[in-house]
């Protein structure tokens, strides 16, 4: 094979390799996701699927049933919507009534059941400028 | 108060800035720009060097063959003549264009 | 002093456009005097900088809350050393940072630079005075740290109590240098690319540069994981959040551009890779900034909808074009001088290194982009969670460990089969035997990808012992001095090399410490009575008592742990949680400083082998009912006896302690990826060290060597 058509080759499974990482990547990337949804949107939600949840915390609403944590997460914009949530694991130091948090987990019988461990908090509003 | 320091400021700022500009323009300098092409020389020269000893250091924990070594050292010892020819070039080329 | 302070910013945004003007002007002439009034512009704006930072931080420490922002980011009562840093707290304050830094990091390099590169430094100089310009600018037209606040307030409201972190405090400042410094190595690139001097000339004169740059980038991102392990309260160093992988990016990038750059330097290869390289891991660098301040991806991070989103985007558009449509119209210029010899030599290992880390990059590029990505395509906002990060970089994590034991094994050029067998065997050795005995010893053969890290790792270090080993006896042969001596002399006069190995070393370390900590973590959320004990793996816990203490602004409280380790005596942990007072009054005079902020202090007994790990957090309802008395009949009481009433009710919560949560991890080998971290810094310091007198005597013994082979020739 001469040096050129060497490099040709080469440069095809460069590129095929390349192509191959970037189909997996749009592949698997659009299949583990999870959408982010407000509680508003939740309440017509189908179980099963898991869902990125995000919004308030209640004021008021948060119990620790064991090593349970019981809160609502209400629509950022409109406090009347709310969904109960479920969730055990960490909890982060910023997380408090009235946060906005992030959770993922699925809709079970009305209830938004969080995974472990994937409660955020957003960092407390002194962050922002004011 | 603080305006007058603020306006003191941008004065001794503009003064400090604007200085090269009240000297007289002088014809493009020669001998700078020997010394930049110079000291540009001279960098290559020790990248050149460093080189050199990289290889040696290369064969040294056995990570070249006696005959690679050869070449590659022949080779970086041939560019390594040419840039130090370059250096004696650009020095006596402007010696003998300025006596002093 | 505000009125001085935006009269500093302005004359630093005048200085700016001014040698970005004259700095044009002057390399389009040929006009020297406005090439140096350029650089004195540049030195100008440096200066003026300097002095607002010295009134921010004046006003900070005398607390002069006539400054918004001192009044917004501390109190009275703040500790001086938080005083001097919170500056970087904010948005205005950070844009500060970012610029006097630029400044400072640009006179330095014009300043080395000063008698090289004749027609590339004006165009370097505009470069990054029209970065200069832009965040000045931005500062004083969006968000001026010199607003002044009239009448000003007694009081400030204090720094939030989670960056009450001394690790925190530095990792700002870390991280901006890092994004800074490596517009340095950019806008040479394209002052090189504008006067078409493409050779390695630039690259040598910002090495130092980059590497500094790739450090300070370094130590950012272990601050702000250590910062997350032990203040955040939920045990982990890493969650892939964005203004994370936003900071690893350009980290990941620069690491590929400071190897790619010595294969130009060495063969001439790769020119508009390097130069493309530059300007991805500037634009990286500008895109970091860009999601701390605009948030637009969901972030713990994320600072709120800010004003300076839109025109940082806009910078980083102009950059990324302007560079591409400069790199296309160079083509030419850019070709190489010489092909790749052999697939097994340094320049084939180099290329292929940059190839995973660039391809590392766009998979987290991706992962991070992902919700706008998918917005843009399904209309629905959805986000990719750790499992997906780890699945791509865990491979090529596993990949580039290798790569740092090989890397260094593999000479320039052409490689032998006897060299490699050579080089090979000790490594190939050491991998095979570290992965039979975990296979045999413990239960890592349920965890493959963490026993191929192991393995690998066991490769690399093996093999950059070997190139120590060999060094010191190659050495000790040619002087005869002792091994340890001969050592530390050839890594002395080699220090970029084996600067460079020592890095390797530490980064192996370090992907150790994350395999193991990750793969083989325990961790249990207990619900514990006071005397009760629970197991957690061969650790045994008993909440021995719980402890109050009111001071320094907080109310902390804490739980004492008695840790047995397989039946024996461990350690005696104490993790707190501290309240800090919020500002809200609908919480009541009392009940404020029961509800603000909270923040964890972890109880950490470090190993060698293990962290035992315990975040505490208590159950107050019991104090809600005091709390709620007290607000009522003491509203108009003074602070002093307000004060009293807060450590009795704090007190009261030991008179009968209800149960507490807590969560335990225990983390083997995390203490590693520290010790890595600093191993790989300590490497870069002595890579960067600079070695004046032991270059001329080098160079003078080279002289001599290249003058006899010519007398041979």
């Amino acid at each position: 094979m001469d040096p050129s058509s060497k490099r040709k080759v080469r440069l095809v499974i460069a590129l095929s390799a390349a192509v191959l990482l970037a189909v997996g990547l749009v592949y698997t990337s659009f299949s583990a996701s999870s959408e982010a949804k407000q509680p508003s949107q939740l309440l017509t939600a189908s179980s099963g699927t898991s869902y990125q949840l995000t919004g308030k915390v209640v004021p008021g609403s948060i119990k620790h049933q064991g090593e349970q944590l019981d809160f609502r997460v209400a629509d950022r914009d409109n406090a009347s919507k709310s969904i109960p949530v479920t969730y055990t694991g960490t909890v982060p130091d910023p997380f408090r009534d009235g946060r906005e948090v992030i959770v993922n987990g699925k809709v079970q019988d009305g209830t938004f059941v969080g995974e472990k461990d994937t409660l955020v908090t957003k960092c407390p509003s002194k962050f922002t400028e004011n | 108060m603080e305006l007058i320091l603020a306006l003191i400021l941008l004065l001794v700022v503009a003064a400090f800035v604007m200085a090269p500009l009240r000297h007289r323009p002088e014809p493009a300098d020669p001998g700078q720009a020997r010394d930049s092409a110079l000291a540009e020389l001279e960098a290559q020269k020790e990248a050149k060097y460093r080189e050199i000893r990289d290889t040696e250091l290369d064969r040294a924990t056995g990570k070249l063959s006696d005959d690679e070594f050869g070449r590659q050292d022949a080779e970086l010892r041939n560019d390594a003549l040419e840039i130090l020819d370059q250096i004696d070039r650009t020095r006596k080329r402007d010696d003998a264009g300025e006596p002093h | 002093m505000t009125l001085l302070g935006t009269a500093c910013l302005l004359t630093a945004l005048l200085a700016a456009i001014y040698a970005v003007g004259a700095s044009l002007y002057g390399a389009r002439s040929g006009d020297r005097r406005w090439i140096d009034s350029g650089r004195r512009a540049v030195f100008a704006m440096a200066a003026t900088l300097t002095l607002a930072v010295v009134i921010i931080e004046i006003a900070f420490v005398s607390d002069d809350f006539g400054f918004e922002l001192v009044q917004a980011h501390s109190s009275t009562t703040t500790p001086t050393f938080y005083k001097l840093t919170a500056m970087w707290s904010s948005q205005a304050g950070s844009l500060l940072l970012w610029a006097w830094v630029l400044s400072l990091a640009s006179s330095a390099a014009i300043y080395l630079t000063q008698n090289r590169h004749k027609e590339i430094v004006p165009y370097a100089t505009a470069v990054l005075m029209g970065l200069g310009a832009f965040f000045t600018g931005l500062m004083i037209f969006a968000a001026s740290p010199f607003h002044a606040l009239s009448p000003a307030p007694a009081e400030g409201l204090g720094l939030t109590p989670l960056l009450r972190h001394p690790s925190m405090m530095v990792h700002p400042p870390m991280l901006y240098s890092g994004y800074v410094m490596w517009s340095i190595p950019f806008a040479f690139a394209i002052g090189a690319l504008i006067t078409r001097r493409v050779d390695a000339s630039w690259i040598r004169s910002t090495r130092r540069f980059a590497l500094i740059a790739w450090t300070f980038l370094g130590i950012g991102l272990l601050l702000g994981s250590r910062w997350s392990y032990t203040e955040l309260g939920w045990g982990g160093y890493w969650a892939w959040d964005p203004v994370e992988n936003a900071a690893l990016m350009p980290f990941l990038a620069g690491t590929a551009f400071l190897h790619s750059v010595m294969v130009q330097e060495k063969r001439g290869m790769l020119k508009v890779w390097n130069v493309s390289l530059i300007v991805g891991t500037f634009s990286l660098c500008l895109l970091g900034t860009f999601l701390v301040r605009s948030g637009v991806l969901q972030s713990i991070h994320a600072f709120g909808a800010s004003t300076v989103g839109a025109p940082l985007l806009v910078l980083i558009g102009v950059v990324l074009l302007g560079s591409t449509l400069l790199i296309v119209s160079r083509l030419d210029d850019l070709r190489s001088e010489r092909r790749i010899e052999s697939m097994i030599s340094r320049e084939a290992i180099f290329l292929i290194n940059n190839l995973l880390l660039v391809g590392m990059v766009a998979v987290i590029f991706w992962g991070t982009f992902f919700p706008l990505i998918s917005e843009a395509f399904t209309g629905t906002r959805s986000s990719l969670a750790s499992p997906w990060f780890d699945r791509y970089v865990t491979p090529i994590a596993i990949v580039l460990v290798l790569f740092t034991g090989i890397g260094p094994l593999v000479a320039w050029g052409r490689f032998g089969a006897a060299a490699a067998r050579r080089v090979l065997i000790w490594p190939t050795a050491a991998a095979a035997i570290a992965f039979a005995a975990l296979l045999v010893l413990s239960d890592a053969g349920s965890h493959p990808w963490a026993l191929a890290m192991f393995s690998l790792a066991a490769f690399a270090l093996t093999a950059l012992a070997q190139e120590f080993w060999r060094a010191g006896s190659a050495r000790r042969t040619l002087t005869g001095e002792p091994t340890p001596v001969a050592l530390a002399k050839g890594i002395a006069r080699n220090r970029r090399r084996y600067g460079g190995y020592l890095v390797h070393a530490g980064i192996a370390v370090l992907l150790i410490g994350i395999a193991a900590s990750s793969s083989f973590q325990t961790n249990r959320d207990l619900r514990l009575d006071v005397g009760q004990s629970a197991d957690v793996g061969n650790y045994n816990v008993t909440y021995d008592r719980p402890t109050v203490n009111v001071a320094n602004e907080r109310i902390a409280f804490g739980a004492v742990l008695n840790v047995t380790h397989d039946g024996k005596p461990y350690a005696v942990v104490s993790p707190s949680r501290n309240y800090y007072p919020s500002q809200d009054p609908t919480l009541g005079p009392i009940g404020r400083f029961f509800n603000g902020d909270a923040t964890s202090e972890v109880g950490l007994k470090s190993g060698g082998g293990q962290d035992f790990w315990t975040a505490f957090q208590p159950d107050l309802k019991g104090l809600e009912g005091p709390i709620k008395r007290a607000n009522k009949k003491f509203a108009d009481s003074g602070p002093d006896v307000q004060g009293l009433l807060i450590a009795a009710i704090a007190q009261s919560y030991l008179n009968n302690p209800p149960p507490a949560t807590f969560r335990v991890i225990v983390d083997p080998l995390i203490s590693w990826l520290y010790i890595g971290g600093l191993i790989a810094v300590g490497g870069a310091l002595i890579g960067l060290w600079p070695s004046a007198a032991a270059r001329r005597r080098v160079t003078a013994a080279s002289a001599a060597r290249i003058a006899r082979g010519l007398s041979r020739a």
